[in-house]
């Protein structure tokens, strides 16, 4: 539950340039009465002031200076709106041909991917990459909108076609456990976003908002094993909590409860859990996704960067491991590189090993390579300073990801998910 | 008898946020207006490092031209808590000659504030400030990150700022650089006054309707006070006003309102169809306010 007592949805949007994604945005915002007066009147007006007979939604959330001179989106932007039922937050990730990175970025904070497809133009080769990358990061359900319907004369044909062209694609990728969505919309002119179109008698699914608010979070929250990695351990030293010592920390994958053997590691020590803690709050039972503070039964060594599991859950411990990488900086990744590799919370030192292959994120496999670009999607194996402890990335989301930091100038360079 | 505990998934967000900005530094400090939205972080706070006080220190950049009703506020609260608090003043940065009062009619403050941020970051040596920054408040937030880097100069580079992938936050910086850190990156003001109204939160009077002089200008409310320039023809009356935001008395609008209770503003608020920085004066200057001002180093 959200803060109003509403669910919490979070949407990644990815399309070509010009397929509408942002005139989709804004006609969700606009008619689920989002957008404030001024902001309208703002709409209104530099409508008005381009010369057009219709109002450009997609100027409610074009944003910064630099962009709108060059007329595209060049970044992820976040937008928040509600119905009564459902908090919604976009990622809106731009879909210019460079801008993988950007995609992997906001859909790796989304449950739900909506992937624009224009009607008149059918499956092209970003749709492919879309789609790869939604898999990459294992979002499992994906909703294809089939925009400028109007421009097709709303022609079930032109919807099929596409929708078997796009099967064909589903048919070569290698995660099957989403599920997928078909809506023909018009963005510009509202037909199935938030109401019905009565131009398409021949679609029976949901309207696009409808379908987004039946969706629960709890289906779309991965659910694997009790993973507690820890940020802060308290100790307040106060007279009142003289020996308190707490590990804080967020829940990922699975409950917790008071009573529950675990083992720390990376010392490998057993213990009980003895209080879990949410402010004055005391809590026998804890969902994942909570931030919490944990006390133990016994002395345990334990501090950042720790991570306690269910004795009998550990995760694997390595000092070699491989991942799919994405890069998202502008410098290359080497053989031989060596990165700061944050991993959760916790941080060490990787030496690139070997870059096994690019991946073609349309599908048609890998190639070899010697290193890794700006929007390069590749298979690496690393060699690390001290063990991780780890999940793959599809058993374990929060578990099986990580980020490169580069040393010299700390940007974060690349995004890696375990195999 | 095992009564399963459910996160509110923002609150829980922000905490970790926090936990972060405590772990990743040496010397974070929480960027304290006495507005709604610092107060809210207060509380994020005291929950997120509970039972041990919270482990950074508050920092009001005062503009001399608040609401007495906010500062009355702000030290009744550190009080309460027991939190550090450190107070600059723009009146020092004035008196020093590193910033020149404005004149006339839109007269303010609030873009004075950024020098006397900058030097206390200097004085010291923060190393992260905390803002309660919300992306919804302005198109030019929406993009920025939780944690945002600076240079020395304050500056923020829109096309150079770290991407940031599922919750891992990397505050690592060179000497010199400070991060600006916004755990209600993602609140909407509706959430901050639901949260506000859930948890039984104090905040300063004035977000609440009250009898107020106050005279008409642009279609927008403004206070009338020693403090702010009005010309002798607009006309002085009383109204019942409150405040959706307290920022400096010069560049924050009032809006005609009944709600005297935090119900009442959470329904004001539901309906309302003005947002938020519609009231503050300064960013109907430009469209483009907002960005240039951040580009200098605002928070
Ligand atoms: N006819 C028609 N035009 C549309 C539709 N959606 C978007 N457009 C137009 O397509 C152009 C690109 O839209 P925009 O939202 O800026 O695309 P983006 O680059 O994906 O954000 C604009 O001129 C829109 O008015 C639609 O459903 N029908």
């Amino acid at each position: 539950m959200d803060i109003q007592g509403r669910k919490l949805i979070k949407i990644a949007t990815a399309g070509s340039v010009d397929d509408g994604k942002s005139t989709l945005i804004g006609r969700l915002l606009y008619d689920t009465n989002s957008l404030t007066t001024d902001k309208i009147e703002a709409i209104e007006r530099n409508s008005r002031q381009r010369g057009y007979d219709y109002l450009d939604f997609s100027l409610a959330t074009d944003g910064l200076v630099a962009e709108r001179e060059q007329g595209i989106t060049i970044d992820v932007a976040h937008i928040y709106f509600n119905t009564d039922k459902t908090n919604f937050i976009v990622a809106d990730t731009p879909g210019h041909v460079e801008y993988t990175r950007n995609m992997v970025t906001g859909a790796s904070t989304s449950q739900v991917a909506v992937i624009l497809i224009d009607a008149r133009k059918g499956v092209i080769e970003q749709t492919y990459r879309h789609f790869f990358i939604s898999n990459l990061l294992r979002i499992s359900h994906v909703v294809v909108a089939i925009n400028k319907m109007d421009l097709v004369d709303y022609s079930e044909d032109v919807f099929l076609k596409i929708k078997s062209d796009f099967d064909a694609l589903v048919e070569k990728s290698n995660f099957n456990e989403e599920q997928i969505t078909f809506i023909p919309v018009s963005a510009l002119k509202g037909e199935n976003v938030t109401r019905k179109s009565e131009h398409m008698p021949w679609y029976l699914g949901n309207t696009l908002l409808d379908h987004l608010e039946i969706l629960e979070p709890e289906d779309l929250q991965e659910s694997s094993v009790a993973r507690f990695p820890v940020q802060y351990v308290i100790r307040p030293k106060t007279e009142a909590f003289h020996d308190f010592r707490g590990f804080s920390g967020k829940l990922y994958g699975h409950s917790l409860k008071v009573g529950d053997e675990v083992t720390v590691l990376p010392s490998g020590n057993r213990s009980k859990i003895k209080g879990i803690q949410f402010f004055d709050q005391q809590i026998d039972l804890v969902a994942p996704g909570s931030s919490v503070t944990i006390t133990l039964e016994d002395e345990v060594d334990c501090s950042r960067g720790d991570m306690i599991v269910r004795a009998g859950e550990e995760p694997s411990s390595e000092k070699a491991i491989s991942a799919t990488l994405c890069q998202v900086n502008s410098k290359a990744l080497k053989v031989g590189g060596k990165y700061i590799l944050q991993h959760g919370v916790n941080r060490v030192l990787a030496k690139v090993d070997q870059i096994e292959s690019r991946i073609h994120t349309d599908f048609t496999g890998t190639e070899e390579a010697d290193q890794l670009r700006l929007n390069d999607i590749g298979r690496v194996h690393f060699r690390l300073s001290k063990p991780i402890h780890f999940d793959s990335y599809q058993n374990s989301k929060s578990n099986g990801a990580f980020i490169l930091i580069d040393e010299g100038s700390y940007d974060t360079v690349s995004v890696g998910f375990i195999e | 008898m095992e009564n399963l505990f459910i996160p509110n998934p923002k609150e829980a967000e922000s905490i970790h946020i926090l936990r972060e900005v405590a772990a990743q530094f040496e010397r974070p400090v929480l960027l304290f207006s006495g507005g709604k939205d610092s107060i809210t972080l207060v509380r994020l706070a005291q929950k997120a490092f509970f039972p041990a006080k919270i482990p950074f220190p508050l920092l009001h950049v005062d503009t001399g031209h608040n609401f007495p009703e906010t500062i009355e506020f702000r030290d009744s609260l550190v009080k309460e808590l027991g939190l550090e608090l450190i107070v600059r003043n723009v009146q020092d940065s004035i008196d020093q000659g590193k910033v020149r009062e404005e004149r006339g009619r839109y007269a303010s403050r609030n873009t004075l504030q950024t020098t006397t941020l900058l030097d206390a970051i200097e004085e010291f040596k923060f190393d992260a400030c905390i803002g309660g920054a919300r992306r919804d408040e302005e198109k030019a937030r929406a993009k920025e990150r939780v944690f945002s880097v600076r240079d020395d100069f304050g500056q923020w580079d829109e096309k150079n700022q770290r991407p940031e992938l599922f919750d891992m936050l990397n505050g690592k910086i060179h000497v010199g650089q400070n991060v600006r850190c916004f755990p209600i990156s993602n609140w909407t003001e509706l959430d901050v006054w639901e949260y506000i109204r859930t948890e039984n939160i104090a905040i300063p009077s004035i977000y609440f309707a009250h009898k107020r002089e106050v005279f008409f200008r642009d279609g927008m409310i403004w206070t009338a006070n020693e403090h702010v320039f009005r010309e002798a023809h607009e006309e002085v009356v009383e109204k019942m006003v409150r405040f959706r935001t307290v920022g400096d008395m010069t560049c924050t609008a009032a809006v005609l309102s009944e709600a005297v209770s935090l119900d009442d503003v959470v329904s004001e608020i539901r309906l309302s169809t003005i947002s938020e920085r519609g009231a503050r004066i300064d960013d109907k200057r430009s469209e483009a306010a907002m960005e240039t001002r951040k580009k200098v180093g605002y928070f």
